[in-house]
This record gives C-alpha cells, sequence and structure tokens, in this order.
C-alpha cells in the first residue's frame, strides 16, 4: 500500500482477476489454506513450524520427563544426555522439560494479548473512525502519546510499575499492542463509512452499536487479521525480551526468555545448553508466525507481491 | 389535507472543508435555498449537472444531513425532530446513488432485507421470510438467488434489492438518487419499467435525481432544474420540458433534445465548465456562463417569477429587464 506502483492495464486487470478468483476460492473453506500454500510455500514452512510448537505448547507439559520446577542439587550443569535430553541448569532442573513448560507460557502470553489488544484496538478504531470529531481526537492523541515511546521501552516502563507476574505481563503487551490495531481498523472505518451501505443503514433505523459491530468491524477484518499473525511473533519477543531483563514472570516459572538469560552467565564457560535451546525454541516460533503472516499477507493483498 | 406529503423551505446546506492552507477552512455551498412540495402519489425530477447538490438535497431529505438553515416537513411533521424518527423513515425511504455500495458485502441479499424490516417495521419475526419472498417477487429477484451476496449479483440486479430494501418499511415517499446512471442501456429500461410499476401498485411518490430526461418525462409530474445549490426552474414536467424558460434548462435540456427542432437551433450548447462551489458566482450563479447575462445578473440574486405554472429564477424574467430586453423564448 504505501508503495505505488505504475503497473500497466493488462498487468492490473491480470491481478484483479487472480484476487478475484483467489476470493471465490477462499469463499469455500477448505479451498482457502490450499491457495494460501500453494501459492506461497515458504508460508507453508511457517505454518508446519507454528503448528509444531503449538503442539509442543499444549502436550509438551504432558509428555515432559520431569517436573520443570523440581531442583536437584547433585545434577547442577550437567551437559545434555540420554536422561537430560537438553541438559540441566545451576539448580539442577531439567532444561527440556522447562522448555517444554515454557511454551505453553510463551503461547499463552502471546496469543492472549494479542486477543485482547485485537479486541480493544477494533472497538477503539470502530469507535473514533465512525465518529469522529471529539471521540476521535481524545482516543487517538492516547494512542500517539503510547506510540511516541518505543514499544518496548514503554512496555519496560509499565512492567516496571506493575510488576512481574503472568497477568501482568499479559496486561503489559495488550496496552503496547493497542494502538496498532487501533489505528489500522481506525484507517479502515473512515473508508468504510462513507459507502451507502451504511447510509442505507442509518435510514433503516439499525441502531448505532450495530452499525458499529455488524456493519463496520466485520468488513475492515482482512489487512488487521494477517497485522495480529505478525504480531503474535513480536508479542513472543516481548514477552520473552520483559523477562530476560526480569520484568516479565516471576522467578521459578519457566520462560523462554527468562531461561535465556539464566544461562547467559554460564555461557562463555561452554555450558551452552541452558540459553541455546530456549532460544532455538523462541527462534523457531517467531520465525513460524513471521513466515504464515507473511503467506496471509500475500494472499488477502495481491498488490504487495512483486 | 392542508399540507402537503413533503414540503421543502429555504432548504440551505454548506459544508466546511479544508483549505490548501492549514487552519483555513472553505465553505462549499451545496444547497443554497430549495423549495418545493410534492403531493401524495406524484413525482418531482430533479436535475442539474454533476456537483449542482442533487444528492445532498436527497440526503437532507433523509436526514442524514442537518440543513445549516430551512426544513423538510412530511405531513407537516420535520424530519429532524429526534423523536419519531423511526416513524418517518418509515414513511421516507432513499435509494442510494451507487448501487454496489448501497448494500453490505457481507449480508445476503435476504439479510440486506430483514434490517428494514426489522428495525423499521418491526415486524413479527415469523412473518419476515413473507415479506423478504413478497419484496424479491416484486422486484424480480429469484428467490433462489435470495442467498447470495452482493458481488455475486449484477448491478442491475443490485438494484433491484436496494430497491426492494427501500420499499420494505412501505414507504411513501421513495427517493431515487440516479437509479439508472451506472447500469448499460437495456437494463435502465428495465428499472425503469419496475418503478413504474411500483408507482402503480404502491402509490409511491418519487423524489426522482435524474441525468436521463426522457425517464423524467415518463415519471414525474413535476420538474426541480437546480445549478449549483440554487433552483433555475420549477414546473409541469411537460412545460419545463418542451419550453424551457431559463437559458441554463434551454442549455441543459437542449443538449439532449428539445422537440421542436426550430427552437433546437437558437438553444447555444453549454459552455466551459460548472465553477467550483466553494467560491460560487455573485448574483445568478450562472451569469458567467449565460449568453444572456446582464449587469444585473452578477449583482442581486434573482427572485422566483412564475409564468403560467412554471417558476424561473431568473433575471430576464424580471419586469425591470422585461421592459429593456427581450424574452428569448
Ligand atoms: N460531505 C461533503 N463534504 C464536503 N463537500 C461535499 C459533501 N457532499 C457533497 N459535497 C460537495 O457539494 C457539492 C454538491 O454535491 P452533490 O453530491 O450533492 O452533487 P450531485 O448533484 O449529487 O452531483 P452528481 O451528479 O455528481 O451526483 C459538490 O461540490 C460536492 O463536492
Ligand atoms: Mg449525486
Amino acid at each position: 500500500m504505501k508503495r505505488t506502483l505504475v503497473i500497466s492495464e493488462a498487468e492490473r486487470q491480470r491481478r484483479e482477476q487472480q484476487s478475484e478468483r483467489l476470493r471465490s476460492i477462499c469463499s469455500r473453506k477448505f479451498g482457502f489454506s490450499f491457495v494460501v500454500f500453494r501459492q506461497n510455500p515458504v508460508s507453508l514452512v511457517g505454518l508446519i513450524l507454528v503448528v509444531m510448537m503449538l503442539l509442543v505448547a499444549i502436550f509438551g507439559p504432558l509428555v515432559a520427563p520431569f517436573d520443570p520446577d523440581a531442583t536437584n542439587a547433585r545434577l547442577r550443569m550437567r551437559g545434555p544426555s540420554a536422561t537430560h535430553l537438553f541438559g540441566t541448569d545451576s539448580y539442577g532442573r531439567d532444561v527440556f522439560s522447562r522448555v517444554l513448560a515454557a511454551a505453553r507460557i510463551d503461547f499463552l502470553v502471546a496469543l492472549a494479548s494479542i486477543g485482547f489488544a485485537f479486541v480493544l484496538g477494533s472497538i477503539i478504531g470502530v469507535v473514533a473512525g465512525y465518529f469522529g470529531g471529539i471521540p476521535d481526537n481524545l482516543l487517538m492523541r492516547v494512542m500517539d502519546v503510547m506510540q511516541s515511546f518505543p514499544p518496548f521501552i514503554l512496555g519496560m516502563g509499565l512492567a516496571a510499575a506493575m510488576g512481574p507476574g503472568v497477568r501482568n505481563l499479559i496486561i503489559v503487551i495488550t496496552v503496547i499492542m493497542v494502538p496498532g490495531f487501533a489505528r489500522m481498523v481506525r484507517s479502515r472505518v473512515l473508508s468504510l463509512r462513507e459507502l451507502a451501505f451504511v447510509d442505507a443503514a442509518k435510514s433503516s433505523s439499525v441502531p448505532t452499536w450495530k452499525v458499529l459491530f455488524v456493519y463496520l468491524l466485520p468488513n475492515s477484518m482482512g489487512p488487521i487479521v494477517v497485522s495480529a499473525a505478525l504480531n503474535i511473533s513480536y508479542a513472543m519477543l516481548d514477552a520473552a525480551g520483559l523477562s530476560f531483563i526480569g520484568l516479565g514472570v516471576r522467578p521459578p516459572q519457566a520462560e523462554w526468555g527468562m531461561m535465556i538469560s539464566e544461562g547467559m552467565n554460564n555461557l562463555l564457560g561452554g555450558q551452552w545448553w541452558v540459553s541455546v535451546f530456549p532460544g532455538l525454541a523462541l527462534f523457531i516460533s517467531v520465525l513460524g508466525f513471521n513466515l504464515l503472516a507473511d503467506g496471509l499477507r500475500d494472499i488477502l493483498d495481491p498488490r504487495m507481491r512483486r | 389535507m392542508s399540507s402537503p406529503l413533503l414540503r421543502v423551505r429555504g432548504l440551505v446546506k454548506h459544508f466546511s472543508v479544508k483549505g490548501d492552507l492549514p487552519l483555513v477552512t472553505k465553505t462549499v455551498h451545496a444547497l443554497d435555498g430549495i423549495d418545493f412540495d410534492l403531493n401524495p402519489h406524484e413525482s418531482i425530477g430533479v436535475v442539474g449537472e454533476s456537483g449542482s447538490g442533487k444528492t445532498t438535497l436527497a440526503r437532507c431529505i433523509m436526514s442524514l444531513y442537518r440543513p445549516t438553515a430551512g426544513d423538510v416537513h412530511v405531513h407537516g411533521r420535520s424530519v429532524y425532530r429526534r423523536r419519531g424518527k423511526r416513524a418517518l423513515l418509515k414513511n421516507v425511504q432513499m435509494v442510494f446513488q451507487d448501487p454496489g455500495g448501497s448494500l453490505n458485502p457481507r449480508f445476503s441479499a435476504e439479510r440486506s432485507l430483514l434490517e428494514p424490516l426489522l428495525h423499521l417495521a418491526r415486524m413479527p419475526r415469523r412473518e419476515r421470510p413473507a415479506a423478504v419472498r413478497a419484496l424479491f417477487e416484486l422486484v424480480g429477484i429469484r428467490p433462489s438467488d435470495i442467498r447470495k451476496l452482493p458481488h455475486q449479483f449484477s448491478g442491475g440486479q443490485q438494484q433491484r434489492i436496494a430497491i426492494a430494501r427501500a420499499i420494505a418499511p412501505q414507504p411513501e415517499i421513495l427517493i431515487l438518487d440516479e437509479p439508472t446512471s451506472a447500469l448499460d442501456l437495456s437494463l435502465q429500461a428495465q428499472v425503469i419499467a419496475l418503478l413504474m410499476q411500483l408507482r402503480e401498485e404502491l402509490g409511491l411518490a418519487y423524489v426522482l435525481i435524474t441525468h436521463d430526461l426522457s425517464v423524467v418525462r415518463q415519471l414525474c409530474d413535476q420538474l426541480l432544474v437546480m445549478y449549483l445549490g440554487r433552483p433555475v426552474e420549477l414546473g409541469p414536467t411537460a412545460d419545463v420540458l418542451d419550453g424551457p424558460n431559463h437559458p441554463y434548462s434551454q442549455a441543459l435540456i437542449g443538449s439532449v433534445l428539445i422537440p421542436d427542432p426550430t427552437k433546437r437551433d437558437l438553444v447555444p450548447p453549454l459552455v466551459g465548465e460548472i465553477p467550483s462551489p466553494t467560491a460560487p458566482p455573485s448574483g445568478c450563479r450562472f451569469h458567467p456562463r449565460c449568453q444572456h447575462a446582464m449587469t444585473i445578473c452578477a449583482q442581486e440574486a434573482p427572485e422566483a417569477r412564475r409564468v403560467e405554472q412554471v417558476q424561473t429564477w431568473c433575471h430576464l424574467y424580471s419586469r425591470s429587464a422585461q421592459e429593456s430586453r427581450d424574452v428569448p423564448k
């Protein structure tokens, strides 16, 4: 959208046909995923990674060989072995079990905060876009203030003020994600509300809440869903980052970012496994969501393609 | 029965828009003093070039816009009162200019129709399906198509659905904003036929905005010619179409067809472009493009003059001017 491409008429028609075809296929239930992945095989890799990590998050803790929080003074800092696949940390806890337990927490934090931010941002965006004037100015100036900090710095400040804990971590990441969603929904609503179907709804006495949430919101969802998928990876990075610097989850809790930071001291001593395995898990998840979102974007907006 | 079905009085609508410089706002004079009455079962046509304020007039009548000045009454009640708004909307409905955009892309045809039945007519749930079927039959949409989404219909069918939605609450007044301009010729004829049939069957009064004068002749009792937000000529359709008084109407109608070929040659075609409504010309707004412009035309806005049944806003017909100049008729 930011790039304005000069394209030939034939090219434009070809693209329109393509997107029309895709849209008609997408409206069929199972055709959708098929088209996404045939058009963009890389996003299939993304999907596989995401599904894999999601399965780990759901079932991992159930199949974990050890209690992730059980310390064992006699087994401190052991390297990977058959019993301790990923080795043990400085408290003698099984790193493999902790990586699995952490998957659940990291996915929970990322998905929940994106979910809340999506809902809150949509409400703010649709209200601001539809009513304009004072509500718009008020809401958007608040968003401006929030966005005038680098997101992670804002997160640090909030997290420091609220204290550690999973619930607070979700709140903090929700807050830093809301402005992006609100802005996107608002700009979509601004153009949608000019369309005659909104006037027709008003002329049919359709109540305002219904115009907002049944007429405008569903029609502005396309690009926002893509952005939500992409933002899951950022949320996950933020969660890990805040925990890494001690502002995220509370200590005994297994969490990838915190595990990386716990292992940092020993990294130079050659005891790499405490940090590297959670780091790898984080990397795979973030990569997966990024690739998946890229594929979704290409499908929903064929103009983004080169 | 003293008050007409629809009474428009002194309707003015100005928009404030951002100017070229920051903090400077410009005023768009979209509508500047429109008056007309409409009786039950009668129809009025509204014509004028693009930008003359036709859609703004329609939206003011629908109370989608609050006018800057003036009032609109339906059965003697102002449409801008908050109370009784639903009853009013039940009685006045509109078919919007852009058939594609006037249907919610995510609503099936059926669902689009259920909205007014639910919110305006407040019809009990069990009666709604039958009402929907009857409406679709009336406008000629196959019952098997009612679950389709708007983009699966052609432009003509979309327009039919929009018409069905507008007549769903059984209004007395139907405002049609260029109902045929987005359609190709054969579809235009079909939609016109549908509108004629609906008027017969439902006793509707139309406010018909159009560029197509033959449609006006077929459907309208009265004709209002507008130019840059001002009325120019208002009278019985046949009178205005066959013998337009105002130089603008003459040019507009002449550019299409004047039945009498001797008259047609006399009418100069419209030259130049319509001026910007942010800085409308002084006096008579048509004077910069008018072949008969006099000094007074740039100074004073003309009052309405009645010639037989027809009102004309032109200095050529004011008494003082008539003494010094011949009327070009
Ligand atoms: N919401 C608005 N804000 C600012 N200006 C407006 C608005 N709506 C209409 N206008 C301006 O008012 C003038 C009249 O517009 P309107 O849409 O009523 O014209 P119209 O006669 O319906 O034209 P068309 O035949 O193209 O539909 C135009 O100059 C238009 O730019
Ligand atoms: Mg218009």
